[in-house]
């Protein structure tokens, strides 16, 4: 039984924001433990063919997380804080490339029960500017920076 | 086409002026004054957002001295959808190993809570 929802992506036309919405075949209090509790989040966070570790994972309000992505040929570490969690409703959090410090993306995880005891997930983030949102979403953002530019090089060359 | 001038694309269209060009634009080649016009702007301003859009690489002007319509490149429209598709893609490949997560992780029928 594979259920397939689509994934709805918008990259806002007035602020600086993409918003990712999409269905989930569970209720909303286990979609939230996927993104509260890191060692689950490790195993989907992805992208593929890659490793996830936790360094450092406290997801409540006024917490913080650290966590890597290692691959044979790339390495890359993404830091926020946990600014408002509430739980099987909201997580309000920030998040840094650690190879761009300085640069830090707001974003903003809801989760909403659906009638059939499924989960309306909409993901936020929201930069500093376009350009840095569309380098962001160039980014492919926790795909790893330089990875993404240099799949996009190749999409843009082919 | 390099990163930056995708993001020198995107940026170009967030402005509602230049984005209603594009769309006038879309219908056929237009001059200045054509484009002024509709817009309700003057052609020094419209002559302002048309430099963004071509510094952008989305609006040519052709060397026809007395009239040079602006012409919209199609092209770095594709890519810019192109590019807009592959990142729904990754998201959608996230999404789907969550998918797979919350089915491995299902309480069983009938187990107690």
């Amino acid at each position: 039984m594979s259920q397939s929802f689509e994934t709805e992506f918008e990259i806002d036309k007035d602020v600086p924001l993409v918003r990712i919405i999409r269905e989930f075949a569970a209720e909303p209090a286990r979609v939230f433990a996927a993104h509260a509790d890191g060692a689950l989040y490790a195993k989907w966070i992805g992208p593929a063919n890659s490793n996830v570790t936790i360094d450092h994972w406290d997801c409540r309000t006024g917490g913080s997380y650290r966590w890597a992505i290692t691959r044979e040929d790339f390495d890359a570490r993404f830091f926020g804080s946990f600014h408002d969690v509430r739980p099987n409703e909201l997580i309000v959090q920030t998040f840094t490339f650690e190879g761009m410090r300085g640069e830090v993306a707001l974003e903003k995880v809801h989760f909403a029960a659906t009638g059939k005891g499924h989960t309306l997930l909409t993901t936020t983030s929201l930069v500093d500017s376009f350009a840095d949102r569309d380098a962001f979403v160039a980014s492919g953002m926790v795909s790893g920076v330089t990875d993404g530019y240099n799949a996009l090089d190749g999409i843009l060359a082919s | 086409m390099p990163a930056d001038q995708l993001s020198r694309a995107f940026a170009a269209l967030a402005d509602p002026t230049r984005r209603e060009i594009v769309r006038t634009l879309a219908l056929g080649d237009a001059t200045l004054v054509e484009l002024s016009e509709p817009h309700d702007m003057t052609v020094q301003a419209v002559s302002k957002h048309l430099r963004v859009l071509e510094d952008a690489g989305l609006v040519t002007r052709s060397r026809d001295a007395q009239r040079r319509p602006a012409h919209l490149e199609a092209e770095v429209f594709d890519l810019m959808t192109k590019w807009i598709e592959r990142y729904r893609r990754e998201a959608e490949q996230r999404y789907q190993r969550l998918d797979a997560l919350l089915e491995e992780t299902k309480p069983k029928r009938g187990a107690k809570k």
